[in-house]
């Protein structure tokens, strides 16, 4: 069953534009962050934006490459895929080259390649192929332990590296699962439970707590669906604590806002079972109890990490999450970032005029820290335009993945979704100082061929499908 | 196909544009809202370098050059620019040990790798001349240069004060001042500090990560010239200055001697003197802690902070006051039976003539004829009590400038003190004391303190016959054309002019009188000049009393007043005289008639030898 299909006319324009327009405004940003007075051409190789050209040329080549292959290439090979990448990511623990203390990287003569980059296409292949068996039911548990082992293999051995940030990528994957069928509330669930344990080591428990409490009372609204429930609730909540803090302020007691805080938890929670008692909304103490649970969970986390635990494990686990990889103390990388970007005002200080990029204040700045140089040369405008592209280009994937009309062509969708959308926002989100610094790139942003290819054969993959959908109908 | 899960597209996207909403709020309100990162973002980038002016030249009255500045380098080092180097030759050039090169090396990488540190201060040019040579052998090494004072005489160095570092407490007072700016600490350089610095300037860089310069901060807009200090024209003149402390050297004490009609002070001589160069640049501190614990107290100002009783020098003062008050007339003779005696009191006095008239007694300094006047004074039935006459008298002593700082360019004057009624009240009571009581004041002496500058002062006032001019220091400042009014001001005493002459013809006498008529200070005689002079003893409770004379030349037109204490010199005729003779000769003359005197004072030693170990070239 085949249908001849014009790939010129079929192929989708819009992504591919929107995907021209990121690559050529990330190359003039590592262009400003790399630029040397004594090098002003950018197609000068000896310099990182030179070389970004070749590889940015390089890219356009592969992105041909996909598109002119057969589409069901993809489906049929799609384990062998995974299967030789996840055997590269064996060799290079073997063969790479160690570079910052990873072995993430092969060398051929002047160019490096990062198998992990590849590792995410290959990956979401293998799992968009198991995934779009037929009568395969997500929520049984051995299907979900499958579908789990087709992450984790990499994610271990990446993690053997070690490289923390490409291994958390693949958790973005989850989004694909409960796209296909993974129960919400184990979403839900699991996505809050490794929030909470990440962001309890990164902040300060009255922002924890807080943060609990708000989600508490997204979580009433989300089970209950009655907004007139979660406003009553909200103004017990606010009273109590007002007034408490009121009383505070007044008798200028000695009490941290902190105290205030859980003595609040504690009296609301009173009135919160007395009421639904009366009311009869049996929801409620369940979600308090749960709520208490996390507030208890984020302590007692806290504790073991600072009480039991010695101190090389609290050292290693921070290495790890990339809290101690600050070479010149704590937050200085976070904070010379805010500065590029603040320091941009609302419409920047023009291209290569950004005094922060210029001379070096950012570490990183032309591959993870990108984003810095688009906010302090462009400002608000700049970053809101990244942003808003960035949206446009996610949003039209999850459109297209919608036409689909082979599960498997759905699922890769949302696969290239998932892994490009974790990278904006967890990279963005550093840079901002809104996420803990994990060394991912801005997809094709920063500097690196790996990345650029990497991401560019996980997007044409998928546009190729999407050209080829009328073609076959598996 | 179509299944059950769709709706989960809008969860999928509405949690994406969610955090993107959040981000694009986070991006407004750091770039838009904020406005503190633009100055974080700048601070970053400049980097602001001072540039010190020269500061001010100071002259003494004839244009004589006393100080003026020397540059001195600073070999400074950047860490991580240092390559290998001959540190045999490098050692050899700065004269330090391979060891010390290490140390300096890890102190300044301890600060910091990519910023300068001084790695030695204060080479000397000719070492700086050796080492420029060679400097592209050291990389990583650069040379400051800096500015510090240069003497170009060892003189006036309490007169013109000195330069140092400034304290927490200075920059804390006044802004302009920075860690590590230099500022006066004392004399000429205190008090004319705003005018002798000049301003700092500043050049403002632009820096990379590792503090590399990178260019000017936007083309220089920012940038402040340096403006170099005020050049400063002292009254001193520095060969009579050179002069008194040579004749002071081996005693203790002071000379102030003042132009009268002006009050432009001459010289200003506090023995012992130390070398002003004494306390520049990098042997300062050591120096300092060394004056400072010197038992003799060189750092003292004697001119202006010791205060001793002014002894038979302030007869005058009373002869005037009893004159004024008309209680004595120049022809008023008392009798002296060596000494005074009434209502039980005894004031001793020495032999001489009997009966004296006015001039005569402060010729010969009687004791006795000086307690007869300050009892006429305070006993005068004008005044309705003793009391209230006292306090009569001692509007008119401070009319002289006793009693109060007299308000010159010198810093750290003291006050002295003139006692008033109530002061006595307090010890005997109301009432409780009476002219007699307060007898001592008549011969200067008892509770009565006053500074040698005050004297040199009263001696002006005198030679002037009726005012003085505040006594000050700096003739004139660069570029402006008057120097503060209170110093050009005449300040009348509340004595008539007219009283004046019978009171110098005593001090004429007490130089110039004939062989045998009890002139008490014949030594201080020039041949060809008129000295007026007057000896006085200030009683010292801790030893040999304080020589001390008052003299001004020529009597007529009077051109130098001055005051000469020789701390334990015995009698004022001693060497006080012989001193201020010699000085008066210096300076109206520029000639020596009188070598035996010099040559006598030269080698008159009044330290004790033990204590003279301790003292500093």
């Amino acid at each position: 069953m085949r249908r001849k299909v014009i790939l010129w006319n079929s192929i989708d324009w819009v992504t591919i534009l929107v995907y021209l327009i990121l690559v050529f405004l990330g190359w003039i940003n590592i262009f400003a962050a790399e630029y040397d007075e004594e090098h002003k051409s950018i197609l000068d190789i000896s310099r990182r934006y030179g070389k970004q050209t070749i590889w940015i040329g390089a890219a356009f080549l592969l992105a041909f490459l996909v598109v002119v292959i057969d589409s069901r290439f993809y489906l049929f090979f799609a384990y062998a895929i995974y299967g030789l990448l996840i055997f590269s990511l064996l060799a290079v623990l073997v063969f790479g080259r160690e570079i910052h203390g990873a072995r993430s990287w092969f060398e051929f003569g002047p160019i490096r390649i990062q198998p992990s980059e590849f590792v995410k296409f290959a990956t979401g292949l293998a799992l968009a192929k198991y995934l779009s068996a037929k009568h395969l039911n997500i929520n049984n548990i051995k299907s979900l332990a499958s579908a789990a082992i087709i992450v984790v293999v990499p994610v271990l051995l990446i993690l053997l590296q070690p490289d923390m940030g490409s291994a958390l990528v693949f958790f973005s994957l989850v989004l694909v699962l409960y796209r296909n069928g993974l129960s919400g509330s184990i979403f839900f669930a699991g996505i809050f439970v490794a929030i909470l344990s990440i962001l309890t080591l990164f902040f300060d428990k009255l922002i924890i707590t807080t943060s609990i409490i708000i989600v508490s009372f997204a979580v009433f609204w989300i089970v209950e669906r009655k907004m007139k429930y979660v406003i009553y609730a909200m103004a017990i909540f606010a009273v109590i604590s007002g007034s408490l803090y009121g009383l505070k302020e007044w008798f200028t007691f000695d009490l941290s806002n902190y105290f205030i805080l859980v003595m609040s938890v504690v009296l609301s929670g009173l009135v919160y079972l007395f009421l639904s008692y009366r009311r009869k909304i049996r929801n409620v103490s369940i979600i308090y109890f749960l709520m208490v649970g996390a507030l208890v969970f984020t302590f007692s986390e806290n504790y073991v990490f600072n009480n039991v635990l010695e101190p090389h494990q609290q050292k290693r686990i921070n290495i790890v999450l990339g809290i101690e990889f600050d070479p010149a103390g704590s937050g200085y990388n976070i904070n010379q970032s805010k500065i590029a970007i603040g320091s941009g005002g609302f419409s920047g200080k023009g291209f290569l005029k950004g005094t922060q990029t210029k001379f070096k204040f950012v570490p990183e700045q032309s591959t993870d820290f990108i984003f810095c140089t688009v906010g302090e040369e462009w400002g608000f405008i700049g970053t809101l335009t990244v942003i808003a592209l960035f949206s446009i280009l996610l949003i039209r994937i999850i459109q297209l993945a919608e036409r689909q009309r082979s599960a498997f062509a759905r699922l890769y969708g949302y696969v290239v979704f998932s892994i490009i959308s974790f990278h904006v926002v967890v990279n963005i989100g550093m840079t901002i100082g809104l996420f803990p610094v994990i060394g991912i790139p801005l997809p094709f942003f920063s500097y690196g061929g790996s990345s650029l290819w990497a991401f560019t054969i996980l997007l044409f993959i998928f546009l190729r499908m999407d050209a080829g959908r009328m073609e076959y109908f598996i | 196909m179509k299944d059950f899960y769709s709706n989960r597209k809008y969860v999928i996207a509405g949690l994406f544009l969610f955090v993107s909403l959040i981000y694009i709020i986070r991006l407004f309100s750091l770039q838009v809202v904020n406005k503190s990162y633009r100055l974080s973002a700048s601070s970053n980038v400049s980097r602001s370098v001072t540039q010190y002016p020269a500061r001010g030249l100071i002259y003494d009255r004839n244009g004589k050059l006393l100080v003026s500045n020397e540059a001195v380098y600073d070999l400074m080092v950047v860490p991580n620019q240092l390559r290998e180097f001959d540190t045999a030759n490098f050692c050899t050039i700065l004269n330090i040990s391979i060891d010390d090169v290490r140390k300096k090396i890890k102190q300044a990488q301890d600060y910091s790798f990519y910023t300068a540190s001084p790695f030695l201060k204060q080479i000397s040019s000719k070492t700086y001349a050796v080492l420029q040579e060679k400097m592209y052998k050291f990389q990583g090494f650069f040379v400051q240069p800096r500015i510090i004072r240069k003497y170009t005489m060892e003189i006036a160095s309490h007169a013109l004060g000195y330069v140092s570092e400034v304290d927490e407490k200075a920059i804390k007072e006044n802004q302009y001042y920075r860690m590590g700016d230099y500022i006066g600490k004392s004399g000429v350089e205190k008090s004319y500090e705003d005018v002798l610095r000049g301003r700092k300037g500043v050049n403002i860089y632009m820096v990379d990560v590792h503090m590399r310069k990178m260019g000017s901060y936007k083309e220089g807009k920012h940038d402040i010239t340096a403006i170099v200090g005020v050049n400063i024209v002292t009254t001193l003149d520095a060969d009579l200055q050179e002069y008194g402390e040579l004749l002071m050297r081996n005693k203790t004490g002071s000379i102030v001697a003042i132009e009268p009609c002006t009050g432009e002070v001459l010289a200003l001589v506090s023995s012992p003197c130390y070398d002003p160069a004494l306390l520049i640049g990098r042997i300062r501190s050591e120096n300092f802690i060394k004056l400072q614990q010197d038992t003799l107290k060189p750092l003292f100002n004697r001119a202006l902070m010791a205060q001793y009783p002014p002894g038979s020098t302030f007869k005058p003062i009373n002869g005037l006051i009893g004159l004024q008050e008309k209680v004595i007339y120049p022809s008023t003779e008392y009798y002296c039976d060596q000494g005074f005696y009434g209502g039980g009191i005894f004031v001793g006095c020495h032999n001489h003539d009997s009966p004296l008239n006015l001039p005569r007694s402060i010729q010969n300094s009687c004791n006795t004829y000086f307690c007869n006047v300050f009892r006429n004074i305070l006993e005068n039935r004008r005044y309705g009590s003793v009391a209230e006459a006292f306090n009569s008298w001692r509007e008119y002593v401070m009319s002289f400038g006793f009693g109060s700082k007299l308000d010159s360019d010198f810093t750290n004057e003291l006050k002295g003190f003139v006692p008033e009624a109530s002061y006595y009240d307090k010890y005997y009571g109301k009432n409780g004391w009476r002219a007699l009581t307060l007898i001592s004041l008549a011969i200067g002496q008892g509770e009565l303190t006053t500074t040698p500058l005050q004297m040199a002062n009263m001696t002006a006032a005198i030679a002037n016959r009726g005012f003085y001019c505040t006594p000050h220091i700096v003739k004139s400042i660069e570029g402006q054309s008057d120097i503060d009014f209170r110093f050009t001001e005449k300040h009348k005493t509340k004595i008539d002019s007219s009283h004046f002459e019978v009171i110098i013809k005593g001090m004429d006498w007490a130089v110039n009188g004939k062989p045998g008529s009890g002139s008490t200070a014949r030594r201080a005689r020039i041949e060809g000049i008129t000295v007026c002079g007057k000896t006085g003893t200030a009683e010292n409770p801790h030893g040999e009393d304080h020589s001390i004379f008052i003299a001004f030349a020529p009597k007529n037109e009077p051109k130098i007043a001055l005051s000469v204490y020789v701390e334990n010199g015995g009698w004022g005729s001693t060497y006080a005289a012989p001193i201020a003779s010699l000085m008066i000769e210096k300076y109206l003359t520029d000639t020596l008639t009188k070598g035996w005197l010099e040559e006598f004072i030269l080698n008159t030693n009044l330290i004790d030898h033990e204590e003279k170990g301790n003292t500093l070239e």
